[in-house]
């Protein structure tokens, strides 16, 4: 699905997918939310899908607000349970094209262990996880994602734990589709969603947006934050996933994004319809 | 016409057994669950017969993603349910708040052992009785049936899936290890005395469409990719299903879900009643319990005691109208139960005077009909 047609959805176009009645959105100005909402409705545009026949699942937290603002079928569910939401839905329903887009703590502390069970069993979902390093909803405190030194509500003296590298986690249990891209990193994200639609498999995007309010990005502006992806970003589809956790956050840090993982799957939705198939013909 | 349900006829049937061949015959289509005795039967059958009625079957890695599972199952329109017991019920408090919350149809079948904790995995008890209806945070309402047989074990089945798609709430049949390991008769009718619910499409287009419509007592339910574009949350929300934290709009929306049951409990609550007339005690129990109480009952009545029989089918809503008339013509009451006295404090509120009885019982046994005989001579007032 590469032949990337370059012809952008008009303004007309991406307002018919949003909830207009419900802006102004939650977001802070400058949060990089907003920028992964639309490209999801822009690559949702591009799918050839109807948006009758696309679902968004979320959790609880900020980026888990997304759903709410766009005009298809969505569900806000509760703290970390996107996952297992979706995944009753997509298997009886498996001609809809089910997304959840939730957060970081969502995703991957809360919700770790129905992320990694999903992968094992390679469910036919797409997973877009906004990182913003923190808890933002309620107010910063640390997560499974916070580097190692940042001072949160929860770590005043500075965060001593160990840090989820999730592109690497989810690729070791087997996800066939694995990409990170940055908030700056707007057009390869919409191409990377519209991938993450034809995987019949579990589809995984970490898109990252370090929370403007309470991480070490602190007290700077969205120009700055652009600024120092474009300087701090590192494509490279191939990399070595063991060495692309974020440990630090700061001017050192480099990011690196890229689609990582991209191979041929058979999801347990197909298969355990191949094996319906088989039963009810008495095999 | 085979569709791979169970035919009208006799059937002898374990009731974890006799619970699934119900859920298939409701037209159950997906079933979520997590390992946990003394609810293994239904699962393992689960596993089995789904896919030879074309239907789904995930066991999930725990008991929280079970019910999530089937709150996503159901809201893709298919009659979705789980079976578990205390330990993995307790995990499954905060999903059934947003079952409630965003009036999703959904089976739980609890199959009680002896708690609290890990308690008594392979043994009977009843100490969730007070759980299936308080166990999550915030006002909400369940509907919770009480079989106390194989056979109610599948009629009970049906009718939770009736009562969870016709109110649009979270319907847990309340089992115990005895009733889902027993193996006794089942009589399957035929299909044409089987009443099934099924959902239907909202009359309005989906511009006009609201999923919380004030104007409906249960507004008609609609699954994803029917083309309603819906949004449901489980924060507070408004009657498009969008957040809000206006008083006034939220204590409308939240009256109008609990109401649902509230202003149909005589519709909802069962219970069943003998030798009660002339009785000057009632021994109150349900599921396994009351097998204990018939014999106990004819035994007193043998010794020349008026006592009766009522028997809850329904916890919540718990069916107090018929027992508070009867406490008012001066009968006393005993409430015999596999706990230290859930259902006991339940009653206590709708029994004005004071001689109403509990007869503590720790989880592992059923009380005997000997012991509750006992008892019935102990608190016995000719």
């Amino acid at each position: 699905m590469s032949e990337a047609k370059l012809i952008r959805p008009s303004i007309d176009e991406i307002k018919s997918l949003l909830r207009v009645e419900r802006l102004p959105h939650i977001w802070c100005p400058s949060c990089g939310i907003g920028i992964v909402a639309k490209a999801y409705v822009e690559a949702l545009l591009r799918s050839g899908i109807p948006p009758e026949k696309h679902v968004l699942v979320s959790g609880i937290g900020c980026s888990s607000r997304m759903p709410g603002y766009i005009k298809i079928d969505g569900y806000h569910v509760i703290h970390g349970r996107a996952i297992p939401f979706a995944v009753g839905l997509k298997t009886v329903r498996p001609e809809l094209e089910v997304t959840v887009f939730a957060g970081d703590g969502d995703l991957s502390t809360i919700g770790g262990n129905h992320l990694i069970h999903a992968i094992r069993r390679n469910d036919d979902i797409n997973v877009i996880m906004i990182n913003n390093f923190t808890y933002g909803m309620t107010g910063g405190q640390y997560g499974g994602t916070t580097p190692e030194g940042s001072r949160t509500l929860t770590s005043p003296y500075g965060h001593i734990e160990g840090t989820f590298n999730v592109p690497l986690l989810v690729a070791s249990i087997g996800a066939p589709y694995v990409a990170r891209w940055t908030v700056l990193h707007y057009r390869q994200i919409v191409d990377t969603i519209v991938e993450m639609f034809n995987i019949d498999g579990f589809a995984f995007l970490e898109v990252i947006s370090p929370c403007i309010i309470y991480t070490d990005m602190n007290r700077r502006d969205a120009i700055s934050l652009m600024r120092m992806f474009r300087e701090q970003s590192d494509i490279d589809h191939k990399a070595d996933l063991r060495n692309i956790g974020i440990n630090r956050l700061n001017e050192e840090t480099r990011f690196v994004v890229g689609k990582f993982v991209h191979r041929p799957s058979e999801s347990y939705q197909t298969k355990y319809r191949r094996l319906v198939e088989k039963v009810m013909k008495g095999g | 016409m085979n569709n791979g349900v169970l035919k009208p006829g006799d059937y002898f049937l374990r009731g974890n057994y006799a619970c699934v061949e119900g859920a298939l015959l409701a037209g159950c289509r997906f079933f979520a669950g997590y390992p946990i005795t003394p609810s293994n039967e239904i699962s393992a059958m689960m596993a089995r017969r789904m896919p030879q009625v074309g239907g789904s079957f995930i066991q999930f890695e725990d008991e929280i993603a079970s019910i999530v599972g089937v709150i996503g199952a159901a809201n893709g329109g298919v009659k979705s349910m789980t079976a578990t017991s205390g330990p993995g019920f307790s995990l499954m408090q905060e999903a059934i708040g947003l079952a409630f919350m965003i009036e999703t149809p959904i089976v739980i079948v609890d199959v009680q052992r002896g708690g609290p904790s890990t308690g008594l995995p392979t043994q009977v008890g009843q100490g969730d009785f007070i759980q299936t209806n308080f166990g999550s945070h915030g006002d909400y309402e369940t509907v919770v049936y009480l079989p106390n047989s194989p056979q109610e074990m599948f009629d009970m089945t049906i009718e939770a899936f009736n009562t969870a798609w016709r109110y649009r709430v979270p319907v847990i049949v309340l089992a115990d290890q005895m009733i889902g390991q027993m193996i006794e008769k089942v009589s399957v009718p035929p299909y044409d005395e089987i009443e099934i619910v099924e959902y239907e499409k909202p009359d309005v287009p989906p511009e006009e469409f609201l999923p919380f419509d004030f104007r409906y007592e249960v507004p008609p339910f609609v699954a994803a990719g029917d083309g309603y574009r819906i949004h449901l949350t489980g924060l507070a929300h408004d009657e498009r299903g969008y957040p809000t934290t206006n008083h006034e709009i939220y204590s409308k929306m939240l009256l109008r879900k609990l109401r649902k049951i509230w202003d149909n409990e005589d519709r909802i609550m069962e219970w069943e009643e003998q030798l009660t007339e002339d009785a000057n005690l009632i021994v109150v129990s349900y599921g396994i319990t009351s097998r204990s109480v018939y014999k106990a009952v004819r035994d007193a009545r043998e010794k020349g005691m008026k006592v009766g029989i009522y028997r809850l089918k329904t916890a919540w809503p718990f069916p107090y109208k018929r027992l508070r008339e009867m406490a008012n013509e001066g009968k006393d009451i005993l409430v015999v139960e596999v706990n230290m006295g859930q259902a006991y404090r339940v009653a206590k509120q709708y029994v004005p005077h004071d001689s109403i009885y509990c007869m503590p019982w720790a989880p592992g046994k059923v009380p005997t009909p000997e012991a509750i005989l006992k008892k019935i001579e102990e608190v016995y007032r000719a």
